[in-house]
């Protein structure tokens, strides 16, 4: 025990001195790049620079921890220190959603985001308390390992294969498209080839060295991922209230982004931009009905126009109504986009939401059901948070039950240091559109916003509604994504930082990747065909075949994200509900109470996730039209108690617990083996007597 | 360890401090998120109910796990059921 006791500490200590120069050697590249571009290195170049440092370090690691060894391919040898296994959690954890998105969902909906920054921390409280020690103590490679221990028999352990490939899967296309983005803005290239760029830096890590491989990378992408986070924020900070800890002082910002809130919602010119806008986009609503009859109208009208001013014989007003006329659109489908995006200005016409503001409504009912849904989302997050498999596997890394436990506080806190910022930067953000953006003129409007506009609208667009030439808060439209990728260039940073930013953006999509992509294979080629399929399969060949379904899998992950699939950020989350009502109960179920039967945790999964996923195909217009055919313009009307199909899960969690209790109450009570190893996994150690 | 009721005991002692912090959460996250509007008073610059949501949960859901990290290490030790020194 000694020796190996030594040996582990020897090995910490090296991996501190590894990651110490790794941390180090890439602050120096960052700097070594800004100072190149101060000497007039191109834009592009640097772009392409950070991609290929960044996906070559990370196939360096993967080739560097290579391994067909089935210990450490599956558990990475179960000897990652504490600290370094919350690293890892903390990246494999961070998705592009937690990178990129996060803050921009607290810009633009305030208090009603903070229920991604609690439901998915406060998840790793149930992961510590009800999950991790014991996992760790079971101590094997996979989530329906436990379940088909546990439970005894295939069923169960097939049901769980079945669940965690369904939430793995969404969630890794989500990535992927993820990647592909980034990878899109960082160099130029095309979507498509950008996804399989990203592909190949994924594959040559986790394809070579399994868990061992993508445990190392995570934690180094981790340390790019949090550099970048925090560098421009901290900046921002500085640059706005003279304090380098943002985290701290943003409730001063906050304060006086409501007073500006006050004057905005009284301001006469807002309002009269919120009602222009919500009469074009009424009448583009209108026109869609009958989109044939509208055209005709709307083109005899700018005629009849025409013919009255020649007829009034006023030259000015001729040459208006032949300018109207000759930009009507040119046929019925052209018109018909106009409408379309002329109806999107309704969101322009909605009263500006308070940033601070708990559930705002205009009614107390709708106060009450905006409270129950924030509630429920926060339910969701959290046990999905605690029940997806990706991130149970990690606890099964670490060399002990004890180191575990403290695996499970470093990995809230290296995720803690990213949440906690995040709401600070949309404050920040928020600040600047408020007090330097709204009110200036348009003819000075600073260089981002016109850059941005370019690059997208559908990221930030600034229409002058009222053509008063002044920017009123109304006209200016973002998409969330923005408030991450543009803060550089908000706080006047060179395009170097730009740069770091997608690239730790580019590390979290990958890292989360590197995890869900493990998982699934892992479920194909350890439960699937070892444990249920060849008893007997020979540990390389095992190993193999878990390589080979890996390369599938990515492939396949990739040909649906290229066909960039609507409603991603919904299929995210709907993974957190599948995960929670699928596994949260049986794995609970099966550590803290013996008498619950493998037949009743096999029933209680299939109808947590029977009933999560029947509430989401019937009230997700998406799903709904893509399973029933509805038409995605017919309104909901099935809800129940006004939860929203994204907090489906509120409805599968308890039903799965029910369900277990009550069909193990009339089921047979679990044989001696598997009530030896439930009091087997409740204590670290028992063998010391 | 390990008479049966030594075992037993260190099981519900277990069960007790998980059902104490289990409570802790779930004050700070659905009891102040349930009354969120009306407790909005000024805490430092933020509305309370904000700063809780943004930060205060964060650090309490850091330390529930730490203290029960440490909580049950010592109790692991009292008990004769540690995994001996692996540090």
């Amino acid at each position: 025990m000694s020796t190996g006791a030594q040996s582990q500490k020897a090995f910490t200590a090296q991996l501190k001195k590894v990651y110490g120069f790794y941390t180090g050697g890439f602050l120096a590249f960052v700097v070594v790049l800004a100072i190149l571009e101060q000497m007039g290195l191109p834009r592009a170049m640097i772009g392409y620079v950070f991609l290929a440092a960044t996906v070559l370090l990370y196939a360096g690691i993967g080739i560097l921890s290579r391994t067909n060894d089935a210990a450490e391919y599956y558990v990475a040898g179960r000897r990652v220190p504490a600290v370094f296994n919350g690293m890892a959690t903390g990246s494999d954890w961070m998705s592009a959603a937690s990178f990129i998105g996060m803050a921009g969902t607290l810009y633009l909906t305030g208090y009603g985001g903070l229920a991604f920054i609690m439901g998915w921390t406060g998840g790793y409280v149930l992961v510590a308390l009800f999950l991790a020690p014991y996992l760790r103590k079971f101590g094997q490679f996979t989530i329906p390992d436990f379940l088909g221990a546990r439970y005894g028999g295939h069923v169960p352990r097939l049901i769980g294969i079945v669940i965690a490939i369904i939430c793995s899967f969404t969630y890794v296309v989500a990535q992927i498209y993820g990647v592909g983005l980034i990878t899109t803005r960082l160099t130029g290239v095309q979507f498509e080839i950008g996804i399989f760029l990203g592909l190949a830096g994924i594959l040559v890590c986790s394809f070579l060295g399994g868990m061992k491989a993508v445990t190392w990378t995570q934690v180094a992408q981790y340390i790019i991922l949090i550099i970048a986070y925090l560098i421009p924020v901290i900046w921002l900070s500085v640059k706005q209230t003279g304090f380098p800890i943002p985290q701290i002082i943003y409730g001063q910002q906050l304060q006086k982004v409501t007073q500006l809130e006050d004057k905005l919602i009284a301001d006469a010119k807002e309002n009269e931009v919120r009602s222009i806008a919500g009469k074009r986009a009424e009448a583009a609503r209108a026109a869609l009905k009958d989109p044939d009859k509208a055209y005709a109208d709307g083109k005899a009208a700018a005629q009849k126009a025409v013919n009255d001013a020649k007829a009034s014989g006023n030259a000015d007003s001729i040459k208006r109504a032949e300018d109207a006329l000759s930009k009507y659109p040119a046929d019925v489908a052209a018109a018909r986009a106009m409408w379309t995006r002329e109806a999107g200005l309704q969101a322009r016409a909605a009263q500006l939401q308070r940033h601070g503001e708990a559930f705002p409504g205009a009614t107390e009912k709708a106060r009450d059901t905006s409270r129950k849904n924030f509630l429920a989302l926060v339910f969701c997050l959290m046990v999905g948070t605690a029940a997806l498999p990706h991130i149970l596997m990690r606890y099964y890394t670490t060399p002990s039950v004890k180191e575990a436990r403290s695996s499970v506080t470093w990995s809230l806190f290296f995720i803690f240091l990213l949440y906690f910022t995040a709401p600070a930067l949309a404050v920040l953000v928020k600040f600047v559109v408020y007090n330097d953006i709204v009110g200036t003129s348009f003819a000075q409007l600073p260089a981002w916003i016109q850059a941005w506009q370019k690059v997208d609208p559908s990221l930030l667009s600034l229409i002058d509604i009222n053509g008063d030439g002044i920017v009123q808060r109304a006209e200016l439209a973002i998409g969330g994504d923005i408030v991450v990728l543009a803060t550089p260039e908000i706080a006047g940073l060179p395009y170097v930082i730009s740069g770091l930013v997608a690239a730790g953006g580019l590390a979290a999509a990958l890292s989360t990747a590197d995890g869900l992509l493990l998982t699934i294979a892992n479920a194909l080629s350890h439960d699937l065909y070892y444990k249920m399929m060849d008893p007997n399969a020979p540990t390389a060949r095992r190993v193999m075949i878990s390589k080979i379904l890996l390369l599938v899998v990515a492939i396949l992950a990739a040909l649906v994200a290229a066909q960039k699939p609507a409603d991603i950020l919904f299929l995210v989350s709907a993974a957190f509900s599948f995960a929670a009502a699928g596994f949260f109960p049986a794995l609970v179920m099966g550590i803290f109470w013996k008498r619950s039967t493998g037949i009743a945790a096999s029933l209680g999964m299939i109808a947590g996730f029977s009933i999560t996923f029947y509430y989401m195909i019937t009230n997700q217009v998406w799903l709904r039209e893509v399973f029933f055919g509805t038409p995605r313009s017919v309104p909901v009307t099935t809800l129940w108690w006004d939860i929203q199909p994204i907090s489906a899960g509120l409805f599968g969690v308890p039903l799965g617990f029910l369900v277990i209790f009550i069909v193990s109450l009339i089921t047979p009570a679990p044989d001696k083996a598997t009530q030896d190893l439930v009091e087997e996994v409740r204590y670290p150690n028992l063998k010391a007597a | 360890m390990q008479s049966d009721s030594r075992r037993q005991e260190y099981w519900s002692k277990n069960l007790r401090i998980t059902a104490i912090l289990m409570a802790l959460w779930f004050i700070v996250t659905f009891v102040i998120g349930f009354f969120a509007r009306d407790l909005n008073f000024n805490f430092f610059g933020w509305p309370f109910s904000f700063w809780v949501g943004a930060q205060g949960a964060l650090v309490v859901y850091v330390w529930i796990i730490w203290f029960y990290a440490r909580y049950m290490n010592q109790l692991d030790k009292e008990f004769g059921v540690d995994e001996g020194d692996e540090e």
